[in-house]
């Protein structure tokens, strides 16, 4: 790619605090994320998951502490990508949803339609690529979406709740394209309340509560013997706050 | 202003090529002339009957302008039209004392008429006295309408107030009814109202919507009204086209131009009766 | 106009005088309208995706102009195109050309007033997209009126229906000469001042069946853009 030169990875977050007011969204987050298998991000609501993922994207700047991208601060999203928890679709058909995003990629024009027809072959929407993207379902949107984000040929893929709202055989699509991606070597980032999901797609966990990271472990270690009262807590389906 | 000239200037780049298509129907639009004139003149059809016949013999299209004859002074004033064809001949003098026309002639004359409902609540048809029918309509109180857009006919009508001793428009009073429009607008009110209106006898007798409106008042010499023409002043104007201009002056005045004028009618009745003074040398 | 014809014998009967005027009415406010856009669209779009000190004091003075009344416009261009104002010496006052520059002053405000607020209400939604996408200023502005187009048609009716149907600025600027700038609605005003109603009623009609015309054709172009789209 044309933009090989530059790298995503590693993704270091040093002593990021975000705070709104009095309120700290995240406090002190320390974070290396080298490439390998997927980073899961599991946590209660509103225990900070989507600002970190915003933070990791360069959507929102932390209030203190800094982010760096392959060793680059302030890095312009250039092979990172990140999948919103409803994502928006441009009011235009799903197939120029692909090229739109292939453009912004720097895809010279005349590879824009074949390079988005394999990619919706590659999420399973190639039968939909006429239709208008807003009308599509929330299983299809978030596919669309990912098509997008995997238009940008991410180092770095970032996804929000990806399957919150969706059923389960919805769910287990965007898992497989996600597991696809991650195979073929993709660095995924996925916040999810979904420890089934977490289960199926980690190769690590961080686990977080009121804006800090509670715990960071690979995911067999994680599931099988949590070290903080918090996340034995969350595993067990308490409440946690 | 520099920069709004420059927005005005893109505006019109843009606009141009619009018009390509457009010079066709505006046909000789080289060689024309602009005059403002009165309504009376234009929604006679007046100017319908003799442009086409000038146009045909000089090749100079006349762009007419109807405006109330205050109006079409002050078009004149601002060098917008190359001649002006009113009616009120103290504000024509005016205007030439001014500086900005050259000269004014006689062109012809037609006649005021008081219009008002057949029932004539103020007893005034069949009186050929129109300062005693301005009078009764005041004594009566009966609704009417006046232009009240300082043209010839608002004028006219305001003399012939003062001439009856009277001032409705300053003492007020609400069967006096003064609506600042045309001619046509002002029988369209009178017809509603069925109100007394000063009306030339052209725009009357060309008028279509006149309900339960006849002419009561007629054939006061007070009641006579003359129509002047001038050039605008090329020393104040100078893009005025003063050769095309006086050549359509010079035709209105010539034997012709006047036969042209008496010869136009409606319903076997003439509108307008030229009376021009012997051409000039 | 023949005395006796009615409106309806005028239509049918194909009366090339009739025709010009309608043709002008058409030229002049498509004209304006086209212009208006030009100057409009970008504004809006400008207003729409800027934040500035005082930005909402423009956005309330452009809406409360889509209220504009046409005799003002008319008269402001007059004084300008007028040979003793400041452009006099262009010599447009009383041509088509005067009439499109007046109507267009008259319908910027409402196509640039509407295509901020249909700007903003979808750059609200792409917002976050684009800013993950890095989509740079001028890719967002041509995005957002692409995806907007629809929204932004409606605009462009607005500021037609406006155009098409106002008497005060093209009586003025263009002085209702008869064969040249004679429009629909001049002609109207004119019928009506020689009382000969009916006429100007059934110019009336035709010009609310041109108007509704031209909007069908707008809603054509809607619907086979939606449903005809493949790519």
């Amino acid at each position: 790619m044309r933009h090989q030169v530059f790298r995503e990875l590693p993704l270091v977050l040093d002593a990021v605090s975000l705070r709104a007011g009095s309120v700290a969204i995240l406090d002190h987050v320390e974070l290396a994320i080298e490439a390998g298998a997927p980073t899961l991000v599991i946590g209660p609501n509103g225990s900070g998951k989507t600002s970190l993922l915003h933070v990791a994207m360069g959507l929102t700047a932390p209030t203190e502490g800094r982010v760096l991208w392959g060793g680059r601060l302030a890095a312009p999203p250039v092979r990172r990508a990140l999948v919103f928890q409803r994502p928006v679709m441009l009011r235009r058909s799903v197939l120029a949803n692909v090229t739109f995003a292939l453009a912004r990629a720097g895809c010279p024009w005349g590879q824009r339609r074949p390079r988005a027809e394999a990619l919706l072959e590659r999420v399973g929407l190639a039968d939909l690529a006429g239709r208008a993207a807003p009308a599509l379902s929330g299983g299809e949107k978030q596919r669309l979406a990912l098509a997008r984000a995997l238009a940008r040929e991410p180092e770095l893929l970032l996804l929000d709740e990806p399957t919150a709202n969706l059923d389960p055989a919805s769910a287990r699509r965007v898992e497989a394209i996600v597991g696809e991606a991650a195979a073929a070597g993709v660095k995924i980032i996925l916040a999810t309340h979904d420890l089934g999901q977490a289960r199926r797609l980690a190769g690590e966990v961080v686990f977080m509560t009121r804006g800090r990271v509670r715990e960071r472990a690979a995911a067999p270690a994680f599931f099988a013997a949590p070290a903080t009262p918090e996340a034995r807590a969350f595993l067990a389906g308490d409440i946690v706050l | 202003m520099i920069h709004r000239r420059r927005v005005l200037a893109a505006l019109l780049a843009a606009v141009l090529p619009a018009f390509a298509g457009l010079a066709a129907p505006a046909a000789a639009q080289d060689k024309s002339i602009t005059v403002a004139s009165t309504t009376s003149t234009e929604d006679s059809g007046l100017f319908g009957h003799i442009l086409p016949i000038f146009e045909k013999e000089t090749g100079i299209a006349v762009k007419v302008v109807a405006q109330g004859t205050g109006q079409a002074l002050e078009t004149a004033r601002r060098g917008d039209a190359d001649v002006v064809f009113v009616h009120a001949k103290a504000q024509e003098e005016a205007f030439v004392a001014e500086g900005f026309g050259v000269e004014r002639f006689d062109v012809m004359y037609n006649d005021f008429v008081i219009v008002g409902p057949a029932s004539d609540p103020a007893g005034i048809a069949g009186t050929a006295n129109a300062t005693a029918a301005l009078k009764r309509i005041d004594e009566a109180k009966a609704p009417f309408v006046s232009r009240g857009d300082k043209s010839g006919t608002h004028t006219a009508e305001l003399r012939l107030w003062k001439e009856a001793g009277l001032d409705p428009a300053s003492e007020g009073g609400d069967w006096y009814r003064s609506i600042g429009q045309g001619m046509g607008a002002a029988l369209n009110t009178a017809s509603a109202m069925n109100a007394y209106v000063l009306a030339d006898r052209a725009t009357w007798l060309s008028f279509k919507n006149r309900g339960d409106l006849k002419v009561l008042v007629e054939g006061d010499k007070r009641l006579f009204n003359q129509y002047g023409v001038i050039l605008v002043n090329p020393a104040k104007h100078p893009h005025v086209k003063a050769d095309l201009g006086q050549s359509f002056i010079d035709w209105l005045i010539s034997p012709e131009g006047q036969t042209t004028i008496a010869d136009y009618r409606i319903d076997g009745q003439q509108l307008f009766f030229p009376n021009a003074p012997e051409k000039r040398t | 106009m023949a005395e006796t014809a009615t409106a309806w014998q005028l239509i049918i009967g194909g009366d090339p005088t009739l025709f010009a005027i309608l043709r002008l009415s058409l030229i002049v406010s498509l004209s304006a309208v086209a212009i208006a856009a030009l100057v409009g669209m970008p504004l809006g779009a400008l207003l729409a995706l800027t934040s500035f000190r005082g930005r909402g004091a423009v956005v309330v003075v452009l809406n409360g102009l889509m209220g504009l009344p046409p005799v003002v416009v008319g008269l402001g261009v007059y004084l300008l195109l007028s040979r003793s104002g400041p452009l006099g010496d262009l010599g447009l006052l009383y041509t088509p050309s005067a009439m499109i520059i007046a109507q267009a002053v008259l319908v910027l405000p409402i196509i640039a007033a509407l295509a901020r607020q249909t700007i903003e209400d979808l750059w609200r939604d792409y917002r976050d997209e684009f800013v993950a996408m890095g989509v740079g200023p001028a890719g967002r502005v041509a995005a957002l009126v692409w995806d907007g187009r629809y929204s932004l048609l409606t605009a462009l009716l607005a500021g037609f229906g406006r155009a098409a149907a106002e008497v005060g600025t093209v009586m003025i600027v263009g002085g209702n000469i008869d064969g040249f700038t004679r429009t629909m609605t001049t002609a109207i005003a004119l019928e009506t001042s020689k009382g000969d109603l009916p006429l100007a009623l059934g110019l009336g009609i035709l010009l609310v069946a041109v108007i509704l015309v031209v909007n069908a054709a707008a809603w054509t172009l809607r619907s086979v853009g939606e449903t005809g789209r493949t790519a």
